[in-house]
């Protein structure tokens, strides 16, 4: 029983990592755009 | 078209909170391996998840190759990453379901094993493209997905026939499938799909502001070589 | 336009002669390809300790992975000197078509393998007391259709790791998933006619096709990957 929670469980772990980089890769993106604009000012 | 995505994003969330009730709840229990089959309705919808991203890589790919279209390019690369994301709940998930019930944890099984070799060889083209510093780098990755999509049916039927040689436990089981069964699975694809497109098209929002981005900084770099850009 | 595949076979030849007139001098590539299988063959021996029964088993998947350990070796260093010397931009610019140099170089790989197997098989023999129990001709077109799966494929990727920052490991790592059906069609049936066990012909038959569609492929495709260096 444990294992259909554990398989569960882990699919959503490894989505949620995946979107987690994403989302980060994301920010740091948009912290390099802010630097941009600061500098075209 | 902005819009779009918040819709699609509570309707997924909808889909696969249903989809998961269905597979916990309502779908009958197995009679000869009980509720650890209900992994089924995540393995197998991940697994055509999977495939079918990865046939759009291939059709990118050439895509690519024929038209040099970035946009091709970009979908390339988006299909591959997710696709290997799903792949690995494959890998995950099939051993789980294979040692309670075959006492197991791996089986050289015709499909686990082609997925398997199928999640290397996009890790490969993952890494092609993350440590290649030619210019033409989609080009070269494009190539090495045509040959990954050649190389499909003869690792689907190297390993088949490896199998008749050595008989193991077939993960999944062959036969008919309950109906009611059957609707549970559709549902749960149905709903990983939805979530696929959301992840592909974050992904793909991402890769086209970086590619922006990196091609203001180069710009920058050409008009004003003194200004520090990193 | 009659004379152009003539002068692409005169590419060919002439490109295949240089590359083998070079290694004769300088036999670089031979030496740590042999050296290299011989170490492989001696530690899996340490390791497994094989009896005249086991070792046929065994033998087949051992022996194609020195092999396949080895021809990366020389495949890793297919493209280099060309890198060295700038010769790849002259290529480029050449009339010759650029399919020309790939079947050179690729036919100079599969050379200097076979010549490493032939001069391996041997040792081989003695360390794990082989002896064919099936038809031993067939390895024979094994060896020769096994050989040039890796050969072809690895020399395309070698030109694909050229501009990658860690180049030396880029090659194995997009080989040997692609290889795989050929990987396991060349163990099997070697192990099939060792055995004498089952017929190996369905292998031998997945690695001619195996061949065609890659040699097609890298053909198809390689000016595409000459061009993006």
């Amino acid at each position: 029983m444990n294992y259909l929670y554990t398989a569960y469980a882990i699919t959503w772990i490894i989505h949620i990592t995946y979107l987690v980089t994403v989302s980060q890769r994301y920010s740091r993106l948009r912290k390099e755009i802010e630097d941009l604009r600061r500098r075209a000012k | 078209m902005k819009k779009a995505f918040p819709i699609l994003a509570v309707i997924t969330a909808g889909l696969l909170s249903y989809a998961l009730y269905e597979a916990l709840v309502v779908a009958p229990t197995e009679q000869t391996m009980g509720d650890v089959q209900r992994i089924f309705y995540y393995h197998v919808p991940s697994a055509w998840t999977a495939f079918l991203l990865f046939f759009i890589n291939f059709v990118a790919s050439v895509w690519y190759l024929i038209r040099r279209d970035t946009t091709a390019d970009i979908l390339a690369l988006v299909t591959a990453e997710v696709g290997v994301v799903f792949c690995t709940v494959v890998l995950v998930t099939g051993p789980l379901w294979a040692r309670p019930v075959w006492g197991i944890w791996w089986t050289w099984d015709v499909r686990l094993t082609s997925t398997l070799v199928l999640w290397l060889i996009y890790v490969s083209y993952i890494l092609l493209r993350r440590f290649s510093t030619s210019g033409q780098t989609p080009v070269l990755a494009a190539a090495l997905a045509v040959f990954g999509a050649l190389d499909v049916p003869l690792v689907y039927f190297s390993i088949w026939f490896f199998r008749t040689q050595h008989p193991q436990p077939v993960i999944g089981g062959g036969g008919s499938i309950d109906p009611r069964m059957l609707h549970v699975l559709l549902i749960n694809w149905l709903a990983f799909m939805c979530f696929a497109v959301l992840v592909c098209w974050s992904r793909y929002r991402l890769e086209r502001l970086q590619r922006d981005v990196d091609e203001t900084m180069a710009l920058e770099d050409l008009l004003d070589p003194r200004s520090s850009v990193r | 336009m009659s004379a152009a595949p003539l002068a692409a076979s005169g590419v060919t030849l002439a490109t295949l002669a240089k590359d083998i007139r070079l290694e004769w001098r300088s036999k670089d590539a031979i030496n740590s390809m042999l050296f290299f299988a011989l170490l492989v063959v001696v530690v899996f021996a340490f390791s497994f300790d094989p009896t005249a029964e086991e070792s046929r088993q065994i033998a087949g998947g051992l022996v194609w992975v020195a092999f396949l350990f080895a021809a990366v070796v020389a495949l890793n260093q297919t493209w280099a000197r060309e890198l060295r010397n700038q010769v790849l931009d002259a290529y480029r610019v050449a009339p010759a078509p650029p399919n020309s140099l790939f079947l050179a170089k690729a036919l100079g790989n599969f050379l200097f393998v076979l010549i490493l197997e032939c001069l391996m098989t041997p040792l081989f023999v003695v360390f794990y007391k082989l002896r064919a129990l099936g038809p031993g001709w067939q390895l024979v077109f094994v060896a020769i259709l096994g050989t040039w799966a890796l050969v072809v494929n690895g020399t395309f990727f070698a030109a694909m790791s050229l501009r990658t920052r860690t180049r030396e490991i880029m090659l194995p790592l997009l080989l040997f998933p692609i290889s795989i059906p050929a990987l396991l069609a060349m163990v099997e049936a070697t192990t099939m006619i060792l055995t004498g066990e089952g017929r190996a012909r369905f292998w031998i038959v997945l690695l001619a096709t195996y061949d065609v569609v890659f040699t097609t492929a890298c053909l198809a495709l390689f000016d595409k990957v000459l061009d993006a260096e």
